[in-house]
């Protein structure tokens, strides 16, 4: 559905994107992460026809981005990430009015259908001036979606919602995941996580790295974090997990309360639990959070081009310790 | 033919719920109506003096320098402020079908308001006698369209530039007011010894309008050259939507 291989976008002496090589299947829902700046608004306007890129290729929906961008249009719906709309219009002219862009056939029609779908119907003749930001965001996915495009390109979804909304937001794109092809970024990893098929991690216009969001966690976090706390006294606690052998690093949260790294494929748990208890404490909770793909996305993005390396899919598929 | 118009008739239609709109339809009304009023009576006093469609249509062509550009700001600059620029140049509609949508949505508003001043014309021939003259009426008509087809296409060039509608209504009014005002003094200053009067002179915006078509002389010239610089704005705003596709 999308190929990328190559892709290159310069803004005068700026690079913004550097060789970009990837590719979406039908179906798939497709995280980009990184950080602001990182590059993924670009890569999107370049894959929904906005702006052409410096070189390279991209095929969206069968047809090239620079070539047939018209072609590519059509099939492509997009949400900007600032959700752009005009306030003065009511949310059915809006909608009515990109649709009629679109040329389809019935466009009334479609307008009510994706209305309901989207839970708008109520909405529909208020001025988009008036919606709330969760709201907004429905219309432009709505917009997004009122083609029912093959490829669903979404710059930011959930960015400025509340709590509740996120939710909505998510359940909405994986509900959509079945039927479209979707391409997201975020910059929330837990986002990309709890939606997405396969995550891109891209930083400083580059692909630093790209796996299934378990794999990912998995095959970078091969250490552990586990949170150890007893009740009473913990006097000596840190100094008694430090000693067992595997553990790296402990740091005391609160009283009574500690968390210790573990060596990557090591997993000395029971040492540590049988220490804490011989030591004479009141174990009461012995819990692994593991790295979170946060820790992971820091790791990568923090440090220059150090993470490519540890890209390389052979290498992990061949070390099994990595995979644990 | 179906994108421009969805485009036109968006604009058309969101001008009726702005203001602008409005504001530009009652100062042409307003102040057309009080140099009406004026002429009849200046009529009465002055014994031989004929008010004629001039009378009208002269100061409304003035008048346009400066309400063109109240109307034009928005087309594209508002778009750009907004972002839905983003959205325009990823749904699948060709940049200058974009353009000229926006250009017809404005030049049909232009046209409704103008349209409505025909009553002047019409009131003055029940007042003069033998009635006003018919030559003059139609060509002075066909004109104001022709100079406000021209002054929108202008603005919506310009208003592709900036994402301030400020910035964008005052070098809108600039550029129309540099053809109609200061190419003519230019002609008759540096014309004759530069020896491109003849040049200067088919530039300058307002004598096509005064000396031909307000006076019912029909010069396909003149209606060149209104064409060519509405289209010629037309195809310098949709290049630098283009252009900026690329930056």
């Amino acid at each position: 559905m999308i190929r990328v291989e190559g892709l290159t976008k310069d803004f005068g002496n700026r690079r913004a994107i550097d060789d970009l090589t990837f590719d979406a299947r039908k179906g798939e829902i497709v995280g980009f992460l990184g950080p602001n700046g990182a590059g993924k608004t670009t890569t999107m306007r370049i894959l929904c026809g906005f702006m052409p890129p410096t070189s390279g290729k991209a095929v969206v929906a069968g047809h090239d981005v620079i070539g047939e961008s018209l072609d590519v249009r059509k099939k492509v719906g997009y949400m900007p990430e600032t959700v752009p709309l005009y306030p003065d219009m009511t949310v059915f002219d809006y909608l009515k009015f990109m649709a009629d862009l679109r040329r389809l056939p019935e466009a009334e029609t479609r307008v009510d259908e994706i209305l309901e779908k989207l839970g708008l119907e109520d909405r529909a003749d208020g001025y988009i001036g008036n919606l709330s930001k969760g709201m907004r965001q429905r219309v432009g996915l709505a917009q997004a979606l009122v083609h029912s495009p093959e490829v669903l390109i979404l710059d930011e979804p959930t960015i400025g919602l509340d709590p509740a909304q996120i939710i909505e937001v998510r359940n909405l794109i994986r509900e959509l995941g079945r039927e479209h092809t979707i391409l997201l970024s975020t910059h929330i990893l837990s986002e990309a996580q709890q939606v997405c098929n396969r995550v891109m991690i891209i930083n400083k216009g580059r692909i630093v790295a790209e796996d299934t969001p378990e794999l990912l966690q998995a095959r970078l976090a091969g250490a552990k974090r586990v949170v150890v706390r007893v009740s009473g006294d913990s006097d000596g606690l840190d100094t008694a997990i430090q000693k067992v052998a595997g553990v790296t690093q402990v740091s005391k949260i609160e009283d009574g309360k500690i968390e210790f790294e573990t060596e990557p494929g090591r997993d000395p748990s029971p040492e540590v639990a049988r220490a804490v208890v011989e030591g004479g404490f009141s174990l009461m909770e012995f819990r692994p959070i593991g790295l979170s793909l946060e820790d992971i996305f820091l790791q990568l993005t923090r440090d220059e081009p150090a993470p490519l390396e540890m890209a390389s899919e052979e290498t992990i598929l061949e070390d099994p310790e990595l995979i644990n | 033919m179906h994108n421009i118009w969805t485009i036109a008739n968006r604009e058309y239609k969101l001008y009726f719920s702005s203001p602008v709109a409005y504001v530009v339809a009652s100062a042409i009304y307003l102040l057309v109506g009080i140099l009406f009023y004026l002429n009849l009576q200046f009529a009465t006093i002055q014994s031989g003096y004929v008010p004629g469609v001039d009378a009208i249509l002269g100061p409304l062509a003035t008048l346009l320098l400066f309400l063109v550009p109240a109307i034009t700001t928005r087309l594209l600059a508002e778009e750009r402020r907004l972002g839905t620029i983003e959205l325009l140049l990823t749904a699948p509609i060709k940049d200058w079908e974009l353009v000229i949508g926006k250009w017809l949505g404005a030049f049909m508003l232009l046209l409704t308001i103008i349209s409505l001043t025909i009553v002047y014309p019409l009131l003055l021939n029940q007042f003069v006698e033998p009635g006003i003259d018919q030559g003059p009426l139609v060509s002075g008509y066909l004109g104001l369209f022709l100079i406000v087809a021209a002054m929108v296409a202008i603005g919506v060039a310009i208003s592709s530039l900036f994402s301030n509608q400020i910035a964008a209504f005052i070098t809108t009014m600039f550029v129309l007011v540099f053809l109609w005002w200061i190419i003519g003094p230019i002609a008759q200053v540096i014309g004759p010894a530069s020896g491109n009067s003849e040049l200067l002179n088919y530039l300058d915006f307002q004598g096509h309008f005064f000396s031909n078509l307000l006076v019912g002389v029909l010069d396909l010239s003149d209606l060149v050259y209104y064409t060519s610089i509405t289209v010629l704005a037309l195809f310098l705003g949709t290049m630098s939507i283009e252009i900026r596709r690329w930056s």
